[in-house]
C-alpha cells in the first residue's frame, strides 16, 4: 500500500463529497427548466446541508442505538465506496480489496442499516418504507451479482481495477454483447437503489408511495444533513461505477498529478452526462405502481442472465 | 414527441420575482440562521382551504418559491419553519403543539392567513381554540383573505433573502 495510492484514495472520497451535492443540485435544475420553472441555484443541496448541521438534533424517546448508528454506518459505508471505486485511477491504494462484490455489499449494508433505522422509530412511514427498500433491495440483488458475473468472466477477475484495465486493453470489449446487456441491467438496478423515477419519485413528500423519504421522517439536524450526503454520494458512486466500469476511457493508469487531473475531468464529464440523461429522463415518465416495479426489475433481471449466458458462449 | 414540443414552446412560465415594498417589521433573532435555505411544513391547523390554495400556488411554476431556497418537507423534524393556516380548532390545538415541539430549532412558526392571526370570520365559533398565537408562539404574520401568492413569497423572501 503506497503513499500515492492511499492519496488516490482521499482524493476520490474528497472529490466525490465535493462534487456529489452539486451534481444533485444541477438534476433539480435541469428537470425545474424542463418544468418551466427556473428552480433553486445549484448550490442548493450544500446550503441545504450547512443549515442542517447547525441544527439541533431531536431524537424520539422510543428510538434504540440502530437509530443514531444508522447516518454513520451509512455515510462510512458511501465513503469508503468513494475510495474504492476506480474513479481517478486504477492503481488506488484500497485496489487489493476493490472487489465487485466488497463494493455491492459495501453499499447494500447502508441499505439495511436505514431500513433498520425506518423501522426503529416505530411510525407508520417508516415500516411501509422498509418494507418496500426490502423488497427492491431482494429483488435488485440476484440482478447486480449475475450482471456482474458476466463482466468478471471476460476479464477473469472480480477485481474493479482489473476489469477496467482489461476493457482498456482490449477496447472492444466494452461494445460486445455481454457488455452491453450487462450495462443495460446494471443501469436499471442504479436507478432502483438510488431512489429515482420510475421506482421512486426524489420529489416526492408525503405520499403513500415514498420509499426513500419514509425512512428518513424521523431524522433531524446533523443526522438528516448525513443521510441527505450519503444519498448523494450513493448516486454519485453509482453513476462513477456504471461509467468507469463500461467507458472506462480517461481513467488514469499511473499516479501521476498530471494524470490523475486528466481522470478528474473525464469522471466528472461522463457522471455530469449520467446524471443530466437521468435528470431528461424524468421529467418525460411517470412513477410506477408499486406492485409493477418488480416487473420492471425481473426484466433488468433477464437482462443479466443473458449476459451471462452470452458471455460464456463467446468466451 | 407532443411533450418535448410543448416544453420548448412553452418555454419558462415563471414570473420576476414579486417587489417587496412594504415596510419590513424585525426578524426574529432565529431567521438569521435560516438564511439561503428554509425548508417548511405546512400545518392545517383548521383552515377552509383558501389560504392552502394560495401556498400551493406560491410553489407552482408561476410564482417557484423554490428559486428562492424554500422547500416544502414531509415532516417537521425536516421542518425550520411551520406554517399554519386556519383558526386552531379544538381537535388541531394538541397536534400544533405536537408538531411545534417536533421542530428542531432554531425554528420559526408562521401564521398565513387572517384566520391563523386573530380567528377571522370563525371568531368565538364554538369548535375554535383561538388564533394561532395563543397556542404557539408565533415569529412572523402574513395578512390577507386569503393572502396573495405574491405577499407569501415577499414574506418568505425575508427570511431567505434579506
Amino acid at each position: 500500500m503506497s503513499v500515492s495510492g492511499i492519496a488516490v484514495a482521499l482524493l476520490q472520497v474528497a472529490l466525490t463529497i465535493a462534487v456529489a451535492p452539486v451534481l444533485v443540485g444541477l438534476m433539480r435544475k435541469i428537470r425545474a427548466r424542463l418544468e418551466g420553472r427556473i428552480g433553486p441555484p445549484i448550490s442548493q443541496p450544500w446550503r441545504d446541508l450547512r443549515k442542517l448541521l447547525g441544527k439541533q438534533r431531536l431524537v424520539s424517546a422510543n428510538t434504540g442505538w440502530v437509530f443514531s448508528l444508522a447516518p454513520l454506518v451509512l455515510i462510512a459505508s458511501a465513503a469508503l465506496v468513494a475510495a474504492i471505486v476506480p474513479f481517478l485511477s486504477t492503481r488506488s491504494a484500497l485496489d487489493q480489496v476493490g472487489d465487485l462484490f466488497a463494493v455491492v455489499y459495501l453499499l447494500l449494508l447502508g441499505t439495511v442499516f436505514l431500513s433498520l433505522a425506518g423501522l426503529d422509530a416505530g411510525t407508520a412511514f417508516g415500516g411501509m418504507g422498509a418494507s418496500r427498500a426490502m423488497t427492491i433491495t431482494a429483488i435488485a440483488e440476484p440482478t447486480v451479482l449475475v450482471a456482474i458475473f458476466a463482466l468478471s468472466v471476460s476479464s477473469g477477475s472480480s477485481n474493479l481495477g482489473a476489469i477496467v484495465s482489461s476493457t482498456l486493453a482490449n477496447p472492444s470489449t466494452a461494445a460486445s454483447p455481454q457488455s452491453l446487456l450487462a450495462f443495460a441491467a446494471l443501469a436499471v438496478v442504479t436507478i432502483a437503489e438510488t431512489g429515482r423515477l420510475p421506482v421512486d419519485n426524489p420529489s416526492a413528500h408525503l405520499e403513500l408511495t415514498m420509499i426513500h423519504e419514509a425512512m428518513i421522517l424521523e431524522y433531524s439536524g446533523p443526522d438528516l444533513a448525513l443521510l441527505e450526503l450519503a444519498a448523494h454520494l450513493r448516486l454519485v458512486v453509482f453513476l462513477g461505477l456504471l461509467a468507469n466500469l463500461f467507458v472506462p476511457w480517461g481513467i488514469a493508469t499511473t499516479v501521476q498529478p498530471l494524470h490523475l487531473l486528466g481522470a478528474a475531468a473525464a469522471v466528472l464529464v461522463k457522471i455530469t452526462v449520467l446524471a443530466a440523461i437521468i435528470a431528461v429522463v424524468e421529467v418525460f415518465i411517470a412513477k410506477l405502481r408499486l406492485f409493477r416495479v418488480p416487473e420492471l426489475l425481473a426484466a433488468s433481471f433477464v437482462l443479466a442472465f443473458l449476459a451471462v449466458t452470452v458471455s460464456f458462449f463467446l468466451a | 414527441m407532443r411533450l418535448p414540443r410543448k416544453i420548448i414552446r412553452t418555454g419558462r412560465v415563471t414570473e420576476p420575482a414579486p417587489v417587496d415594498a412594504g415596510p419590513r417589521p424585525a426578524l426574529p433573532p432565529a431567521a438569521d440562521r435560516l438564511r439561503g435555505s428554509l425548508q417548511i411544513r405546512q400545518v392545517d391547523a383548521g383552515s377552509c382551504n383558501g389560504c392552502e390554495a394560495e401556498f400551493a400556488a406560491a410553489f407552482g411554476p408561476v410564482y417557484d418559491a423554490e428559486r428562492f431556497g424554500v422547500r416544502l418537507v414531509a415532516s417537521p423534524r425536516h421542518a425550520d419553519a411551520l406554517v399554519v393556516t386556519g383558526p386552531v380548532t379544538k381537535n388541531m390545538a394538541g397536534p400544533l403543539v405536537n408538531t411545534f415541539e417536533a421542530t428542531p430549532g432554531p425554528k420559526l412558526v408562521i401564521a398565513l392567513g387572517d384566520c391563523a392571526r386573530d380567528c377571522g370570520v370563525f371568531a368565538g365559533g364554538y369548535g375554535v381554540a383561538g388564533s394561532v398565537a395563543d397556542i404557539v408562539p408565533v415569529d412572523i404574520e402574513i395578512p390577507g383573505c386569503p393572502p396573495t401568492p405574491e405577499a407569501i413569497i415577499v414574506a418568505l423572501r425575508r427570511i431567505v433573502d434579506p
